[in-house]
């Protein structure tokens, strides 16, 4: 297989709303995908990402809506006109074809000929590093060996899209971390506009140009996975990505204030009652000699203390009836002696690290 | 050093009544398999091989080389066992595609009403084809008010009555495992395929159907063999006129009371069944290489 034979195309998704009963699966959602790029739909199950997957694929007839592959309308075309690679969480290879049986069948259906369906089937195969693998049964495989002829059949006819079903979700954590940089480069190699499903968010980090986070059948937020984490557009996305806490503040003329203490910190334009402060762990800075200047300084209480190998996470209670969570280093002075339940601590919040939120769910 | 063995005696003696527990819960039925089975098969071998002067003899093999009407009585009973069984193909798989694509709940619903017959006789069943299908009967009576046809159509005593009550009588059998077999395919097999560029036509073809081939060998087989030593259904609506291989066994023994005769035949029906069962398992084990049997 060469190299980008075939030009990436863009996805535009206008309005497509997909009722079942009174749910809404999908409500009046609009998306567009770049060409090339590898974008994730990201969200819990039932929240109509996997609906979005398969309306694009066609196996899901939306109520309305407008689908465009490039300048191509095809909402009403069926699946198997699409021509759109797809891989799906149960790899759904065919248990009585042998590997190049699976990944030739749909060259054998497109009429290619015998001998380029044989070098093409191989060249695939070496893609994805099972090159000799041709001859083998699929209940021969083991499951990263099954995903990878999956990828091989979706991507040897050369689409100019691929859809991506929750590929990982079945293997465990070792093979799951080292399919996430392969898939990524394999996009990289092939440049083929990506649509990934997953509901696991350290994975749509890893992998993703950009990240759409859906719930309730709606995209509430379509960012790069950076500004997904570090500016979150609500409460739902700020608590799906990444741990976090959250602390009610209040508005008092330009400031902000927790508990009746101004935070430092760059004040959102957003209009909302519903003000939060969003708190990552991992930029609580525990302090054992009292408040720093120049940050925001928080008097707490240990609640809980829990040792991880390589890091420690501090539960502690703030004196206004709020809770914050502190994941530590394990090194330093925290290597001897961890705080213990009861100490009394300072812990620091730095101006860049005190990010506010809207605190609505969706 | 030897490591010490503790309790070895012990635990093997425990390992061994186990094995013995577990013969003991299928000595019962292996006993009752001897006596109902294995002796009287045998005992239908021995009588088989007996002439008409109570000595050794082959004649009553030998009759069944030189009779006509005995060759006509296989030829049509593997006629009507062929034709019940591509009749049921043609009408069960269809089904079992159209159940098997249902939600489950509605499913089986469709599958109980597909049992149903099982609850009444076979008798039963029979009689209530002839009285439908009889020359005064409802389906003709209807047929003719309706204008489809003029005269009344004989669809009894004759291989068109036996036909479509051994078909409806079997239907089950077929379907339910091919249904088995569709149930058990991932549907995201068919999914993958439309994406992959076949159409419906080109999918069912090239993955659905060859998945389901275990299971309609399966079920065709067990209608075929059913359909060899069937009895009731076409002595009933064949009117004596369609006469199958178990009908003469009844009338060597009944009119001429020759059981050598009656052994005989047996036995050929019995041998003829276990060749194909034979050379089923043979495609069936094809099938399974393939990957087809899972």
């Amino acid at each position: 297989m060469t190299d980008r034979t075939s030009e990436a195309l863009p996805i535009s998704v206008r309005n497509i709303t997909k009722t079942y009963g009174r749910v809404h699966a999908l409500d009046d959602v609009s998306l567009e995908v770049r060409s090339g790029e590898f974008l994730t739909l990201l969200g819990p199950s039932g929240s109509g990402k996997t609906t979005l997957l398969m309306v694009l694929a066609g196996f899901t007839r939306p109520d309305c809506g407008s689908l465009k592959f490039g300048d191509r309308e095809v909402i009403r075309t069926p699946p198997h006109l699409r021509d759109v690679g797809m891989t799906f969480q149960s790899y759904a290879l065919f248990p009585h074809m042998t590997v190049a049986g699976n990944v030739g069948y749909p060259l054998r259906l497109r009429k290619v000929p015998k001998t380029e369906i044989g070098r093409r089937v191989e060249a695939a195969l070496e893609t994805v590093q099972l090159g000799g693998f041709g001859d083998r049964r699929i209940d021969q495989l083991s499951g990263g060996q099954r995903q990878r002829v999956a990828v091989a059949r979706a991507i040897v006819f050369e689409p100019r899209i691929l859809l991506m079903d929750e590929p990982l979700s079945a293997l465990d954590k070792k093979l799951r971390d080292q399919m996430q940089i392969e898939l990524r480069h394999l996009h990289e190699k092939l440049g083929m506009t990506t649509v990934y499903v997953t509901h696991d968010q350290r994975e749509a980090l890893t992998m993703s140009d950009r990240i759409a986070v859906v719930n309730h059948g709606r995209i509430m937020q379509l960012a790069t996975p950076r500004d997904l984490y570090e500016r979150p557009a609500n409460r739902f996305v700020a608590d799906f990505i990444g741990e976090s806490t959250f602390l009610p503040v209040s508005r008092s003329g330009k400031d902000v204030l927790y508990d009746g203490q101004r935070l430092l910190c760059e004040v959102p334009q957003i209009e909302t009652d519903n003000l939060l402060l969003m708190v990552r762990p991992e930029r609580v800075v525990l302090s054992r000699e009292g408040p720093r200047d120049g940050v925001n300084n928080f008097a707490a209480t240990a609640t809980e203390v829990v040792y991880q190998g390589d890091s420690f996470l501090l539960h502690a209670d703030l004196p206004g009836g709020g809770q914050m969570v502190l994941r530590g280093a394990m090194r330093g002075a925290n290597v001897t002696a961890l705080p213990a339940v009861g100490e009394s601590l300072t812990l620091c919040l730095a101006p860049e690290d005190t990010v506010l939120i809207d605190g609505s769910e969706r | 050093m030897v490591a010490a063995r503790i309790n070895e005696t012990g635990l093997r003696r425990d390992e061994r009544l186990e094995q013995l527990k577990l013969f003991g819960l299928g000595l019962p039925a292996m006993l009752l398999i001897l006596v109902i089975l294995v002796i009287p098969v045998g005992w239908l071998f021995y009588v088989s091989f007996i002439g008409a002067d109570g000595t050794f003899s082959l004649e009553n093999y030998e009759r069944m080389l030189k009779r006509k009407s005995y060759a006509r009585i296989f030829q049509t009973t593997f006629e009507i066992s062929f034709l019940t069984t591509g009749l049921c193909i043609l009408i069960g798989y269809p089904l079992a595609y159209f159940i098997s694509g249902l939600p489950t709940r509605i499913a089986n619903l469709c599958l109980i009403t597909v049992l149903l017959p099982f609850w009444t006789s076979l008798l039963v069943r029979t009689y209530a084809w002839l009285v439908l299908l009889q020359k005064r009967g409802l389906v003709n009576d209807w047929g003719i008010s309706l204008g489809l046809w003029d005269e009344p159509i004989k669809m009894v005593h004759n291989m068109t009555g036996t036909l479509i009550g051994m078909v409806h009588i079997m239907l089950p059998f077929l379907i339910l495992p091919v249904y088995g077999a569709m149930r058990a395919i991932d549907r995201d097999l068919m999914k993958a395929a439309a994406n992959l560029g076949a159409s419906p036509k080109r999918a069912f073809w090239t993955v659905l159907f060859p998945l389901t081939l275990p299971g309609l060998f399966a079920g065709s087989l067990m209608v075929f063999i059913l359909c060899l030593g069937f009895f009731v259904t076409p002595a009933v609506l064949g009117g004596g006129k369609v006469i199958m291989v178990s009908m003469q066994i009844v009338s060597n023994i009944e009119l001429f009371v020759n059981w050598g005769a009656a052994s005989a035949l047996g036995v050929v029906l019995l041998v003829s069944t276990m060749v194909i069962l034979w050379i089923a398992s043979r495609f069936l084990n094809l099938e399974k290489m393939t990957g087809g049997g899972h």
